[in-house]
């Protein structure tokens, strides 16, 4: 426990994504099994430790110190967990137990023993344990690393590759004993052959010069603009995975239920609209973040996938295949699969470069946001690889931004974070390029609102400093050169146009791309 | 009531007034007469008359505000009387030459303690209780999450991150008057024997406390030193210098801050520091309240900080406290 809770200090005060990715991939290698792996687990969020809530850490604290004393504490320290730790007496000596020993006793509490348990832990701790062992517990690390970072922290901390790591990850169990053994070289590759998991999406570049394309060598497709999404099916096993590899079955369960041979798709997911259209994006979010869906939500969003792409026909891998030899194996299963629930995304013949403009231009429907031009050789590889994928955007302002700060708004938002700045990485940092108030309804507003509470690493008087892992899609009218902010950049009309949960804050719009934007 | 039998003494806004000697303690604006505690520019201010204040503390107003007429100098426990009211002053503990200011009048004593500390600090006089029937005093760390470790403590942890990070220096970012020096000091008794390089604002102050024969060790200025020679080397600035491009020229520092406020995480990270220490020059509330036990007045005036939590502690251990709500107590760098 000890030095998982030095990591949580260190990651807390590290300062960008090399510094924790290195912090991170230390400790794994100084860290012995089984307590590596309990670590990965809570830094990945894959720890689920029920019967603490912070409730009974606020009962437990309020038992041992003075209420209104508790109080001003709190109130001036602004996070529970720190609060108790740095209140809490010291009172016994003895050994502290490790991370797994902990992990173990945490999994093994129930509500009536989890007071006692806790209090005698607490006791024996120093305020840094205490700290590490109060966020472990009630499941709120916030260290400002995803469960991405960390994972790219044990590739490289064993010299493997990220993108097998993201695959193997949804098969394998914490503590991870069998994938340690692989990474350090002491055991074989986790056979997972049978297991319905997550296989790493292929990405698109953004298209910077269309002039300069062979278009004979490429296909084109509509983008849509649902949410990216993989469907599994393996041995009978289903699972919906999201593109950070989230599996989001319990959200869009008739998607699952549908599936009824063995297969891996990559695809669009939609809400179906009115006379054979497709349903805008905020239809779609009614039904994302949700552990389960009834029937109401089932019937006025029903969500079908648009199919684009086949990575695995049964149990055949068809990843090393061409685009032209997979899409066409496609077209023909999805011919077989429910029609309700899934349909294939056609092709677009357009010879030239001129006619290709006038369909991004002119699409048939409002959900369509642009063009993806895949090359026809193409094999299916994960992560963004040059030459291969390009998206055309129609509508090219609007970019992705992670929320930074967030600060009360006036008026009758007065007790909501209403007013979120946003940046653009520029390296491994992001930039502020605006700020929005506007552009999301109530139900959203309400949303950003608890998201800020709940993710806020600091605050500065009213204005909230969040971890950086929540994506908004911003519109903008025009974005022109600036000395007043640090990017160089300034939108005009800038408006916040979709809540982007699906998407990872690492792969956020850059300072660069925007720049690109300017007129 | 004690306070009706101290009517010669007020507490207003702008400080503690003495209305029958027309002096104030720790004046917020030029008047007349003050009686200055400590060198701090929240508490010493130039253009006053005339100033009763330790050798130290007339010395180090000298060196910020130049040359000031009117200095009274009073040694540690010497006793003087204006106007009826007998002044004396008693070591804080806080920076060097900081004092507690004793007034006796009608057989009441009211001490004002200023700023002050019980932890160690090898650069001035430890504090000194002193019995009194009101004990003004200050409450920058008054909440129970400020219970600071012991300094040495800290300063061994900054040193072995140091030796643990090939190729880097440590910055440590400590307020120009008083932390500066014990941080060196510390890092004198932590056995860090070689020289220590310091930042421009920090050189003068150094030099004052070594000709007061505060033991600091070699001291060479930053200007001038060329990044590789810095490889391995500490480093002492003024908090505002750390984010600067001043500290371009470091190689690759380790930047820690050495403050009470470090205490809070949040706190720290506002900072930008990557170590954060936490050494205080203010009293923490374990300092605090055994302070108040150990002095047990009959009544506790707090003049700024988090007043409310010790208020509402003197409530529960039976000590009557009022909270005075004294402007221009600045508490931001400590």
């Amino acid at each position: 426990m000890k030095g998982f809770a030095e990591l949580l200090d260190a990651l807390g005060f590290a300062s960008g994504r090399n510094a924790k990715l290195a912090l991170m991939a230390h400790w794994l290698g100084e860290t012995a099994d089984p307590d590596r792996g309990w670590g990965l687990a809570a830094l990945t969020g894959e720890l689920d430790l029920p019967a603490v809530k912070p409730a009974l850490v606020r009962a437990l604290i309020e038992a041992e110190v003075d209420p209104v004393l508790f109080r001003l504490s709190y109130d001036y320290v602004g996070d529970l967990a720190e609060t108790v730790a740095l209140l809490w007496p010291h009172r016994e000596e003895g050994e502290v137990p490790s991370l797994g020993e902990t992990v173990e006793v945490l999994q093994a509490l129930t509500r009536s023993s989890a007071p006692a348990v806790l209090r005698s832990m607490l006791s024996r701790m120093d305020s840094s344990q205490r700290y590490a062992l109060i966020k472990l517990a009630t499941g709120a690390l916030r260290v400002g690393a995803g469960a991405r970072l960390a994972r790219q922290a044990f590739a490289n901390r064993f010299g493997v590759d990220v993108e097998v790591v993201e695959e193997l990850w949804h098969g394998v169990a914490a503590p991870y004993a069998e994938l340690f053994a692989w990474g350090a070289g002491k055991g074989p590759r986790p056979d997972l052959e049978a297991k319905p998991l997550f296989r790493p999406f292929m990405l698109a570049h953004p298209l910077e010069a269309p002039e300069s394309l062979d278009l004979a060598a490429f296909s084109a497709e509509w983008k849509w603009d649902g949410i990216r999404a993989m469907a599994v099916c393996r041995s009978g096993e289903k699972r919906l995975y999201s593109r950070d590899g989230n599996d989001i079955s319990g959200s869009f369960p008739e998607i699952v239920a549908a599936l009824d041979q063995d297969l891996v798709l990559d695809g669009e997911l939609l809400v179906r609209g009115v006379d054979g259209t497709v349903g805008s994006f905020n239809a779609l979010q009614q039904r994302l973040g949700r552990k389960s869906v009834g029937a109401a939500l089932m019937r006025d969003y029903p969500v079908f996938l648009r199919a684009y792409d086949l990575l695995f026909d049964g149990s055949e891998d068809v990843r090393g295949l061409p685009l032209e030899v997979r899409r066409e194996r496609l077209q023909a299963i999805v011919a077989g699969l429910d029609a309700e629930r899934f349909d294939f995304s056609h092709g677009l013949q357009a010879e030239t470069l001129e006619a290709l403009a006038e369909l991004r231009g002119s699409p048939p429907d409002p959900a369509i946001e642009g063009l993806m031009l895949k090359r026809r050789t193409s094999a299916y590889v994960a992560g963004r690889k040059a030459g291969l994928w390009y998206k055309w955007k129609r509508d090219a302002r609007v970019a992705d931004c992670v929320l930074m700060y967030a600060q009360r708004g006036h008026g009758k938002r007065s007790s909501f974070y209403s007013d979120f700045t946003f940046g653009a990485w520029q390296g491994e940092t992001l930039l502020p390029v605006g700020k929005a108030y506007f552009g999301f309804t109530d139900a959203e507003l309400k949303w950003l609102d608890a998201w800020v509470r709940a993710h806020t690493t600091a605050r500065f008087g009213p204005v909230r400093e969040v971890e950086k892992a929540l994506v908004l899609e911003v519109a903008f009218d025009s974005i022109a050169t600036s000395k007043r902010h640090k990017s160089g950049l300034a939108m005009r009309f800038p408006r916040i146009s979709r809540i982007r949960q699906d998407k990872p804050a690492a792969e956020a719009d850059t300072v660069d791309m925007l720049r690109g934007m300017v007129i | 009531m004690v306070a009706d039998r101290i009517g010669w003494l007020k507490a207003e806004p702008r400080g503690i007034y003495l209305p029958g000697a027309d002096a104030w303690v720790d004046p917020s604006q030029p008047v007349a007469r003050a009686i200055v505690t400590h060198g701090h520019s929240d508490h010493a201010r130039g253009g006053h008359g005339m100033v009763w204040a330790t050798a130290e503390t007339l010395a180090i107003t000298a060196a910020r505000y130049g040359p000031q007429p009117g200095g009274m100098r009073l040694a540690y426990g010497e006793k003087v009387e204006i106007e009826g009211v007998g002044v004396s002053l008693h070591p804080a503990g806080h920076v060097l030459g900081s004092a507690q200011v004793r007034l006796e009048r009608d057989g009441a004593v009211v001490v004002v303690s200023g700023d002050y500390k019980r932890a160690h600090d090898p650069t001035c006089a430890p504090f000194e209780v002193v019995p009194c029937d009101v004990f003004i005093t200050e409450a920058t760390f008054g909440l129970p999450v400020f219970v600071h470790p012991p300094a040495g403590a800290e300063i061994a942890r900054a040193l072995a991150r140091l030796r643990a990070s090939e190729g880097r220096c440590l910055l440590i970012g400590a307020y120009a008057l008083g932390k500066a020096q014990r941080v060196i000091a510390l890092l004198r008794e932590g056995g860090w024997e070689r020289p220590i390089y310091l930042h421009g604002a920090v050189e003068k102050l150094c030099a004052l406390y070594q000709a007061h024969g505060v033991e600091l060790g070699e001291l060479r200025p930053v200007a001038g030193v060329k990044a590789d020679a810095l490889v391995g080397e500490v480093v002492i600035a003024p908090p505002s210098a750390l984010q600067d491009r001043w500290s371009r020229r470091l190689p690759d520092p380790i930047t820690a801050m050495a403050s009470g406020w470090m205490m809070v995480r949040a706190r720290a990270r506002q900072r930008g520091v990557e170590l954060p220490l936490v050494i205080s020059d203010h009293a923490g509330w374990d300092e605090l309240t055994r302070t108040l036990l150990e002095v047990r007045p009959r009544e506790v005036w707090v003049t700024h900080g988090r007043d409310d939590a010790l208020v509402h502690w003197c409530g529960l251990h039976q000590m009557k406290a009022r909270a005075l709500h004294l402007v221009g107590r600045e508490d931001e760098d400590e």
